[in-house]
């Protein structure tokens, strides 16, 4: 074999494994990339129901009285936190547009302070796009004193252009400890700043 | 799929009748060449690392499939006879992960390594130390993944798909070892990859166009692709797991803000492209297999590759259909089902064409080509559960049944490894330098084609009938089903002991077979002699049209 | 369904009945439960075609594309087989020298394509129809646990949870198993016929899946998620499911059963079972004694906590910690009732407050602490939990 053509294979060679490479670190970063742009793509289509995990600036919308949707409450205890979240108007028949409050009772059962926070979640999934939350307690994690009884308001609107075929949203509350005061502080503190940016 | 034994064959032959067409003398240029075990440790040879590959793929098959026989044994009636739940959900998980990761694709790797550069005429592997290394990691792999059985609170018991917090937070401790091991095999599928790029775009020999290679290096050359695109990704998600196992991270816990379902999404668009990882080669050896025994030209040859690509393109526009049931919004759930229908169709051109390939050839049935219309057949009954499965709707009753098993199960059993085994007969000629006993061959054959017939056609019965996967007892309705499935387990089971004594007689001896063992073969592999020497193709051939001209 | 069903479904049915004969015959088991009701013999080895409008449509549109690929499976092999008879070379068959043919290459392209447009339009229709979930008249919150299921009436003040009924003794062979072996629960979840249903799944622990097969509904029930499905059954009668997703050792032992009662039948047995409740929570605040407490926990505790720390306590370590003689179990009872009500977080220790009754509680804390040895003679009333509960 002549070595100038066995030279210019062994180049070729290297940069096909550089090109690989590249490929290959290129994949990987899509991977991790791939938890944001989850999020983000939820966000735009409300894939997995956590649309409206963020607050809102209240908007002054039209009121669609011609039309009812039902908006049902459900809440979930999580394991390891002794609270109890009890949803004070279980069911509300509203009109798209309007502003309404509901009240919620979070209850800590320990005789020591605890910290929790409760995950919401909406169904049907696409209901979260046009769900307005203006203040929900889910938007941050609790510190409940011990013993402590707390009433929390959810304050939403639910947009006029919600599609025809919706007619009842589901939005569910799980109440999940907050694990390690410190670390989970810190990343709660991140979540909720990049919520609010 | 040779032991020690062949290669003292291969030494033997290839020192005695000296070489030709390329050929050339063992040791040649490696005066000093470690012999014994550091031989095998340390070789950088093409052949000898594939023979290594494949050896260790089938003691894989075997280590799996006894697992398997635990799985079908407990089954065997309703009620616990032989093991716990705990056990059995270890087992089903080791036995998954056993034969995706450490069954099939080292078999095709090993394929790959043994065939390509005899294919392209290369004297080897573009980087043949790097395909040392990628070999010897997988021992590394596996060995780790079988010693989680012993550790305390045992195995992975999460399914080989493994869902988040199953595998995570409600874990066995041993998980962050078997997400170790995961890793390492999959830098060896990653290297093994490379390797297989560089050396199919660089290597081929002069005149050798893209599209005059066989199928074979197409079907590998688009495999790899798929593999740097997606083991990455996999790489990611287990390494998600083991942040939120062991550092406290949520990616996956919902009760940090994280999303089960987002594991299951990285999952499966890892999960989905794999599948194809392990059918795409096996395109290849049909491909190959079918107009030697035809004596007939392949129908279609750029219609063959231009499936095999956009299949490839497919695999990653098609995953959520693993997840109908967990909830997608209906626009989703549409997509998927309409993109994974579609992909039915180059699937479909695949099948056509090796038919068009049969039809008016003048076909002969030795044991490669009853393989590989075996698997022609039983892949398409695998292809048609899996174009039930993608209507949405229906698939809300098959999901998560045995119909599903049935389906991947026909796939991956009469299908990929069905084509392994054909090209374990037909190039074991070239690997030997002798022919497979023809007689036991054939039992092996027909044995293998009832038994894993009765194991797993039962199985879209019982499935329909309502019979959930990954449970280690059911209800009576399920038995009759179920103790068919078991019967054929075993049959199927024990006659791939066959299979051994059929590598092992092949590699001591038998009727010799000339350069150009098949009497329809075209390709380069066959150019050289039986069995192929240490070293071949040291001066590349010209070529032309895909055949030497000098 | 559409016209293509109907038209389909007409063609075939002779052929279905006659495939039907031939695998019943295949085992007499199947024969001899067929001559128990004919029902069973549809779900035997084919999908059920079910009691909804949803599940029956599922069922036409499995039988079409199964009888789809059953004419292209004939086609195929067909011309296959042929070329294996005629083509081989033992006849003395010559190859042709053919390889491309550019126009039947574009026909069966075009052609499978053309076959799964027309599938997709039936199946796109049922899949919108099983996706409207809205104006129910009845709403049941699913959650899954490890391992029984949880059903909520909302609104209606009524919950309960629904374990294997199946003994331990069938599961072990040591007993005769039962004509609805692992498919029988304590509390079927009981639903009204022709009322729209709505199920709103979730999770206490891992993922699991809700599936009747006989209603076409299966969903995932994912932690800190809500998902929803709905149904609206036809004829009254007991339907059995199972879960469907992996969800840890003893995934096959949650069956789901369900109960459709007709309307009226339905109504009397949500006015009793509300009064049941009450009547249970007034008598949680009476004084218990131990041995009622040890009978009833002793129950109690052989459906929920003895799949994980095992009929004697002794737990399957690392993950389910032994019961004997431990910490939690024999020493501070406020921290034994906290775990038990409250669970324990990254572990599978699930929180009990929402699925046990303060009775069923209090008895099963006091028959931890005193069986197998541990002999504490610490009770703990039901009234307390009451107490702590409603704080």
């Amino acid at each position: 074999m002549p070595s100038r053509d066995h030279a210019a294979q062994q180049q070729a060679v290297a940069r096909t494994v550089r090109r690989t490479l590249l490929a290959l670190v290129a994949m990987l970063g899509f991977a991790f990339a791939l938890v944001p742009l989850y999020d983000v793509f939820c966000n735009l289509t409300g894939l997995n129901g956590k649309a409206a995990s963020q607050a809102k600036a209240a908007v002054a919308m039209e009121i669609d009285e011609s039309r009812w949707v039902s908006v049902r409450f459900i809440t979930q205890q999580g394991q390891g936190l002794p609270w109890t979240l009890e949803a004070l108007d279980e069911q509300f028949r509203i009109h798209p547009g309007g502003q309404y409050s509901a009240r919620f009772v979070f209850t800590n059962h320990a005789d020591y302070p605890v910290r929790g926070r409760a995950v919401p979640s909406v169904s049907p999934a696409e209901g979260s796009l046009h769900l307005r939350k203006i203040m929900c307690f889910c938007f941050q994690e609790q510190t409940l004193a011990a013993g402590e009884r707390r009433e929390l308001p959810l304050v939403f609107q639910v947009d006029p252009d919600l599609p025809e075929g919706i007619r009842d949203l589901t939005l569910a509350y799980t109440l999940y400890p907050v694990m390690t005061p410190s670390s989970a502080g810190d990343d709660g503190a991140e979540n909720s700043a990049g919520g609010e940016t | 799929m040779a032991s020690e034994q062949p290669r003292k064959a291969v030494l033997q032959a290839s020192e005695s009748e000296g070489a030709t067409a390329g050929g050339a003398h063992v040791g040649e240029g490696h005066g000093s060449a470690p012999r014994g075990m550091l031989r095998w440790l340390l070789t950088t040879n093409h052949k000898d690392i594939g023979t290594l590959y494949l050896i260790f793929s089938l003691s894989m098959l075997f280590i799996g499939g006894i697992m398997a026989l635990v799985i079908r044994t407990e089954l065997f009636q309703p009620g616990l006879q032989m093991v716990q739940p705990e056990f059995f959900n270890q087992m089903t998980t080791m036995h998954g992960l056993i034969m995706v990761f450490g069954a099939i694709m080292p078999a095709f790797t090993g394929l790959a390594n043994w065939m390509i550069p005899l294919q392209i005429g290369a004297p080897d592997m573009a980087l043949p130390r790097l395909n040392n290394f990628s070999f010897w990691l997988l021992p590394v792999a596996f060995l780790l993944l079988l010693s989680t059985l012993l550790m305390e609170g045992g195995g992975p018991n999460f399914g080989w798909t493994f869902y988040a917090p199953l595998s995570t937070t409600y874990a066995p401790p041993s998980t962050s070892f078997f997400i170790f091991s995961l890793h390492i095999a999959g830098i060896s599928s990653i290297l093994g990859a490379i390797n297989i790029i560089a050396t199919i775009l660089n290597l081929r020999a002069p005149g050798m166009r893209l599209m005059d290679m066989p199928l074979f290096v197409w079907t590998w050359l688009i495999t790899a692709f798929l593999l740097i695109a997606v083991m990455p990704v996999l790489a990611g998600a287990i390494t998600m797991m083991l942040f939120d196992i062991n550092f406290g991270t949520s990616y996956f816990n919902a009760a940090g803000g994280g999303d089960p379902v987002l594991f299951q999404h990285l999952f499966w668009f890892f999960g989905h492209p794999e599948v194809y990882i392990m059918i795409l080669p096996a395109f290849g050896i049909v491909s190959a297999i079918v107009p030697t025994f035809s004596r007939k030209r392949l129908f279609g040859y750029a219609s063959m590759v231009y499936a095999t690509g956009s299949i490839a393109i497919m695999s990653f526009l098609v995953w959520a259909h693993h997840m109908f049931a967990v909830g997608l919004p209906l626009v989703a759930e549409l997509f998927f089902m309409y993109t994974t229908m579609l992909i039915a169709v180059p699937t479909g051109v695949k099948v056509f064409n090796w038919i068009a390939t049969m039809f008016r050839g003048s076909i002969s049935f030795e044991p490669p080509m009853l393989f590989a219309i075996a698997f022609i057949v039983q892949f398409t009954i695998g292809g048609f559960s899996g174009l039930m499965l993608a209507i949405a709707p229906a698939d809300f009753q098959y999901h998560d049944t045995y119909f599903v098993v049935a389906h991947f199960h026909y796939v991956l059993v009469p299908g990929a490894l069905f084509a392994i085994l054909a090209g374990a007969y037909y190039w074991l000629p070239k690997w030997t330098g002798f022919y497979p006993h023809e007689g036991l061959s054939k039992w092996h054959f027909w044995l293998s084609v009832i038994g894993v017939n009765l194991t797993f056609f039962p199985m879209h019965f019982s499935g329909l009938a309502g019979m959930p996967r990954r449970i280690p007892d059911y209800a009576l309705q399920f038995a009759d089903f179920n103790m068919l499935s078991s019967i054929g387990a075993f049959l199927f089971g024990i006659s791939q002991l066959l299979f051994l004594v059929v590598i092992v007689k092949c590699a001591r001896g038998g009727v010799r077979a000339p350069a150009c063992a098949w009497e329809g073969a075209v390709d380069l592999e066959w150019s050289v002699p039986s069995p192929a020497p240490l070293h071949t193709f040291e001066i590349p051939p010209q070529t032309r049209d895909g055949q030497i001209i000098r | 369904m559409s016209w293509i069903a109907e038209c389909l479904s007409r063609v075939t049915r002779p052929m279905r009945l006659r495939l039907r004969r031939t695998v019943t015959t295949l085992s007499l088991t199947a024969l001899s439960l067929t001559a128990l009701s004919p029902s069973v013999l549809a779900v035997e080895y084919n999908m059920p075609v079910g009691v909804t409008a949803v599940s029956r449509e599922i069922h036409s549109l499995h039988m079409i594309i199964f009888w789809i690929c059953v004419v292209i499976g004939i086609v195929v092999f067909g011309v296959m087989g042929y070329a294996m008879i005629k083509h081989r070379k033992s006849r003395g068959a010559v190859s042709a020298s053919f390889h491309e043919n550019t126009r039947i290459e574009i026909l069966w392209t075009a052609i499978p394509l053309l076959i799964l447009v027309v599938m997709a339009v039936p199946a796109t229709a049922t899949l919108k129809d099983m996706y409207d979930a809205s104006e129910s008249a009845l709403d049941v919150k699913i959650t899954g646990h490890q391992w029984r299921w949880q059903y909520e009436y909302l609104g209606e003040d009524v919950a309960f949870t629904s374990s294997l009924a199946t003994p331990r003794e069938q599961i072990n062979n040591t007993a005769t198993k039962g004509e609805h072996y692992l498919l029988e629960v304590d509390n079927p979840l009981v639903l009204p016929i022709n009322r729209k249903v709505r199920f709103l799944t979730t999770s206490a622990d891992v993922i699991h899946s809700w599936w009747v097969p006989d209603f076409g509904v299966k969903k995932d029930a994912i932690p800190g998620f809500i998902n929803e499905a709905w149904t609206r059954i036809e004829t009254p009668g007991t339907y059995r499911g199972q879960c469907t997703e992996l969800c840890g050792k003893d995934h096959g032992f949650m069956p789901v059963v369900v109960e459709a009662l007709p309307e009226a039948e339905f109504d009397e047995w949500l006015i009793a079972r509300k009064a049941e409740a009450e009547a249970a929570l007034n008598d949680a605040g009476r004084d218990w004694s131990l041995e009622e407490l040890m009978e009833k926990g002793e129950k109690t505790y052989a459906t929920i906590c003895a799949s994980c720390h095992q009929p004697d306590g002794q737990g399957m370590p690392p993950a389910f910690p032994s019961l004997v003689g431990s910490a939690i179990v024999t020493q501070d009872i406020q921290a034994h009732i906290d775990i038990v009500v409250n669970g324990k977080a990254g572990t599978p220790m699930a929180a009990f407050a929402d699925v046990l009754s303060p009775v069923e509680l209090a008895a099963v804390i006091t028959y931890e602490r005193n069986a197998w040895g541990n002999d504490t003679g610490e009770l703990v009333q039901p009234a307390v939990i009451k107490e702590q509960l409603s704080q």
